[in-house]
């Protein structure tokens, strides 16, 4: 599938709708859509954004592949449901956002540094490690992911917080070695091994 | 004659009594009424009211009768008495219900309801009973012209409903447009698929009907005559003219598509540019397999421009929409599609408009995969690889789409025969000697349809973008020929369902035109009617005012060139009275006395006694019910104004005007329908009349030294109730402004 990367793709032809269909979770719906722009308006994101939910189903429709894939759009959206309430066609508008911005990163088009896509990293790679979120981890990964003078700056900012977290026992320092893990961890680990591969089966990923 | 026998009867019910005098209005009835008969009742309305009205019509030998009591348009049933002439003075909604409350107005009031009962005294006295038109024998047949969808429809609706129907098919075979189509849109659920036309289905329903009789390559010779009685003459192919006497026509002559050939920007005319009929050749041809092109390519991928020559500002092509062509470029993208998933479909559409259920096709369409792409096309090239260049209307920005095949979405064109107003204007050239109008009028009477041979001209009038008459707003399916309806894409453009609902309608409408007829009544909105305009030719000065007027073409010119009334046609709307300059046009109940008398009626204070006294002539379709309608809701207005009824605005002649004005009126109101393009006139052209005879009347107001002001005319709807309280007590205090009229006591 990855060649599709390379494809020149035709305007207006079917081939990178039919691209979506197969590998975007709920891509089906996008042919769906028709353009009234109920989700444009609804979304709370509209101002901050470059392409609105009927903007990208209309880019996928007119085989814009590079630039529906390169879009930082998707990565923006909240999860706030507002489209998915109103869309008169009944689009999982949220859920195809949340499948397109999947799909672009497992591709690696999705933009580098799009702080989303950098936190979703984050957390994902941290919650796979030992089957749970360390939290104080996970900040400290946020911290310092824009290097380590920044990290500072960002953790002396926060001191305050931190210190209210400890005191009210929300906040456990021994984390940072170790800290409590699953039970069966090879067994987590094997069950995302196999939930990503019958994915990537299914999108042609593998 | 001789025995006529006047009563009034004054009901008190409803709480008349409790705020009017009925006494003193008895005696105004007796003795300014002259009525030889005077009776009050509590309850008029109720069966002992009613029967002692009976008993007086038996006994007494009454012959008219004034009831005053409430407006005309209430307890009709009750207060029918089909023997005798009837007259009614408005004093529960017209005086009651709408005069301020309170002792303040009790004088106001009661001069107001007095002068309704003088109005309704003298209205009846010159009023006579409607006699009827009944025709020995009057034609029940039904004639449809064209065998397309929308003909057959209507053939079939008036042959199963037990009329007799001919039916005149241009071509050799019935079925028309329809059988060009691959197939359908869908008229039910779910709404998913394309589907038969089942114009074959119907072709042979028409033939083997026992009531229908079809005549193909015929057209209409001509068409004389009128509702009951028209006489067709039928053209047949060999030569030879078959004449059927009918009751009323049904004109289903359909459409043309948009010619493409004026679409070079579009690509018309150049290889692989087709229009919807052009693809549904190539569909039919393919016959279930890959649709090809005419250079036998099997069509890969095929972008469908929308609004092809339509919704045109630029004045060049099509203004309109046709309705249907949305809905059809989807059913033919689903040609493709259910064929061959593969090939790519684009629709390139600027609004995506599906009436009816078309949504649920469009959805269907969607799942099959064909793309929707809101745009404009700008040029489209044809060719072995066509491009359509376009603005994508949703991304901002010019872009192209590449396909081996562009279908346009052009529009519908009515066949409605001759446009009048070019009729009239060539007619009147040629009478006065020029050749080419002339020969232009042979021209153009061979593109008539029905080739009437009213004075007015061959056809029905056209409405707006030369489509076959319609009373678009309210009646859509009368025409201004009565007995003669439009039915399907000759009247507006419309799809193939809409048109057979169109048709189901026009052959009731024919039926009911059949049936008015034979009973000697006239046909909407009047249909009960039985009065019709008589002239008294002796005085007429052949200024055919009245001939010109008629909204309807009811009046012909005779050997002598007075006028002749065609009273099947007619609609009673009285245009032609307000349009006469020496008032010899009438009805039995509706006269320029029956009006003037009563304006005559009403007592008019002198100058000192400050009370203004307006007269109000209101539409009694819209303008009237309106006025009652303020009154049911106790709306109040002003106790100085006099509010006579009249059928149409149309039917206002200037003397009463005038009259008023002489005899010492401050101001005259008149209340009509909606004029214009979108007119709400019941009787069409009416309203638009009234205004244009009143636009002349300030030489007429400056004689007598009067202010323009003095002569208003509103546009009153039938929903005005508020609007209409208002509007009279502005020119209430309008009059009071400008003085009162300088003419009182001259009267
Ligand atoms: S769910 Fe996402 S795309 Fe939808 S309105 Fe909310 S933020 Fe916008
Ligand atoms: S609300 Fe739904 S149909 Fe409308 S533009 Fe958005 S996705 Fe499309
Ligand atoms: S009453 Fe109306 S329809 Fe009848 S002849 Fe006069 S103008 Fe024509």
């Amino acid at each position: 599938m990855t060649t599709a990367n390379q494809n020149a793709l035709a305007k207006y032809k079917n081939n990178f709708l039919k691209e979506v269909e197969a590998n975007v979770e709920d891509g089906h719906w996008v042919k769906m859509c028709m353009q009234c722009g109920v989700c444009a308006g609804s979304c709370p994101l509209g101002p901050h954004w470059e392409h609105s939910p009927q903007k990208l189903f209309m880019m996928i429709r007119a085989g814009k592949r590079e630039e529906v894939l390169g879009s930082d759009s998707m990565w923006m959206c909240t999860s706030c449901y507002n489209c998915i309430v109103r869309c008169p066609r009944k689009l999982p508008i949220t859920h195809i956002m949340h499948g397109l911005a999947n799909y672009a990163h497992r591709l690696d088009l999705a933009p580098k540094g799009q702080p989303t896509r950098d936190i979703a990293k984050l957390f994902w790679d941290n919650l796979a490690k030992t089957g749970r979120v360390n939290e104080l981890k996970f900040s400290l990964a946020m911290y310092f992911k824009d290097g380590f003078g920044q990290g500072v700056k960002n953790a002396m900012a926060m001191q305050a917080t931190g210190l209210g977290l400890l005191k009210a026992k929300r906040l456990n320092p021994m984390e940072i070695i170790g800290g409590h893990k699953c039970k069966d961890i090879s067994g987590i680990k094997k069950m995302i091994a196999k939930a990503r591969e019958i994915e990537d089966r299914r999108r042609g990923l593998a | 004659m001789a025995d006529n026998k006047f009563a009034a009867y004054i009901c008190s019910g409803c709480g008349i009594g409790d705020v009017l005098n009925v006494g003193a209005l008895e005696k105004i009835a007796q003795k300014e009424g002259k009525m030889a008969i005077v009776k009050n009742h509590p309850f008029l309305c109720n069966a002992e009211g009613v029967q002692l009205i009976k008993d007086d019509i038996a006994n007494e030998g009454v012959t008219h009768l004034c009831i005053a009591a409430c407006s005309r348009r209430a307890k009709a049933e009750a207060f029918s008495f089909p023997t005798v002439a009837v007259s009614r003075a408005n004093l529960r909604e017209g005086v009651l219900w709408v005069i301020a409350e309170g002792a303040d107005h009790d004088e106001v009031r009661q001069e107001m309801a007095e002068d309704y009962v003088r109005m309704g005294c003298a209205e009846v006295k010159k009023m006579t009973l409607p006699g009827g038109n009944l025709k020995e024998s009057s034609s029940k047949r039904i004639l449809v012209v064209g065998g397309g969808m929308s003909g057959m429809t209507a053939a079939l609706a008036a042959a199963d409903a037990g009329y007799e129907t001919v039916v005149v098919e241009k071509s050799g075979e019935l079925g028309g447009f329809a059988n060009k189509l691959l197939k359908r849109v869908p008229f039910s659920g779910p709404y998913a698929e394309p589907q038969p036309t089942g114009a074959a289905n119907m072709t042979a329903r028409v033939s083997h009907h026992p009531l229908i009789k079809v005549h193909l390559n015929s057209t209409l010779a001509e068409t004389a005559g009128a509702p009951g009685r028209f006489n067709a003459k039928i053209a047949q192919e060999s030569g030879a003219v078959a004449e059927e006497l009918v009751g009323a026509i049904v004109q289903a002559t359909g459409f043309t598509t948009y010619d493409i050939a004026k679409l070079p920007e579009l690509g018309g005319g150049q290889a692989n540019v087709v229009d919807q009929a052009g693809l549904e050749a190539m569909a039919k041809a393919a016959n279930g397999g890959a649709i090809k092109r005419a250079d036998g390519k099997e069509v890969k991928s095929v972008v469908f421009v929308q609004c092809a020559g339509q919704r045109d500002a630029s004045g060049v092509h099509l203004p309109y929409c046709s309705g249907h062509c949305c809905a059809t470029s989807i059913k033919q993208a689903m040609y493709f599609k259910d064929q061959n998933p593969d090939v790519d479909t684009v629709v390139i559409y600027q609004d995506l408009r599906v009436p009816g259920m078309g949504e649920d096709f469009y959805r269907s369409a969607q799942q099959k995969g064909v793309i929707f792409t809101k745009g404009k096309a700008g040029r489209v090239t044809g060719g072995d690889n066509c491009k359509v260049e376009f603005r994508d209307l949703i991304l901002d920005e010019d872009t192209s789409a590449e396909a081996d095949l562009v279908v346009l979405a052009t529009g519908q064109v009515p066949s409605a025969g001759v446009n009048l107003d070019d009729w009239t204007a060539t007619v009147t050239a040629a009478e006065s000697g020029d050749e080419t109008a002339k020969a232009k009028k042979i021209e153009l009477q061979k593109t008539s349809v029905l080739n009437l041979t009213y004075r007015q001209g061959p056809d029905v009038p056209q409405f707006k973008y030369g489509f076959a008459d319609s009373h678009f707003i309210c009646f859509p399916y009368e025409t201004r020929r009565t007995g003669i309806y439009a039915a399907g894409p000759v009247r507006r453009p419309m799809d193939m369902l809409q048109a057979q609902e169109d048709a189901t309608g026009a052959a009731l409408k024919a039926i009911q035109a059949v049936e008015n007829a034979a009973r000697g009544r006239a046909a909407h909105p009047r249909a009960w009617d039985l009065s019709f305009p008589k002239a008294r030719l002796e005085g007429c000065t052949q200024c055919k005012r009245c001939t010109v007027e008629c909204p309807f073409g009811a009046i012909d010119e005779d050997e002598k060139r007075f006028p002749l009334f065609n009273e099947e046609r007619c609609r009673r709307c009285g245009t032609c009275m307000g349009a006469c300059p020496v008032r010899v046009i009438s009805f039995e109940n509706y006269s320029c006395d029956t009006v003037g008398s009563q304006i005559k009626a009403v007592n008019i204070p002198d100058e000192f006694e400050e009370k203004p006294r307006i007269l109000i002539l209101a539409c009694e379709n819209d303008a009237y019910p309106a006025l009652d309608m303020a009154g049911i809701q106790r709306i109040t207005y002003s106790a100085y104004v006099r509010a006579i009824p009249v059928r149409c605005l149309g039917s206002v002649n200037t003397i009463w005007i005038t009259d008023a004005l002489n005899s010492g009126y401050d101001g005259v109101m008149m209340m009509g329908c909606k004029k214009g393009d979108d007119y709400q006139c019941h009787f069409v052209k009416g309203s638009e009349m009234a205004h244009y005879r009143m636009s002349k009347i300030g030489d007429t107001l400056k004689q007598l030294g009067l202010e323009p002001e003095r002569v208003q005319t509103q546009e009153v709807a039938i929903t005005d109730n508020a609007r209409v309280a208002r509007l009279i007590d502005e020119y209430v205090a309008q009059i009071n402004e400008i003085g009162l009229s300088p003419m009182k006591g001259f009267g």
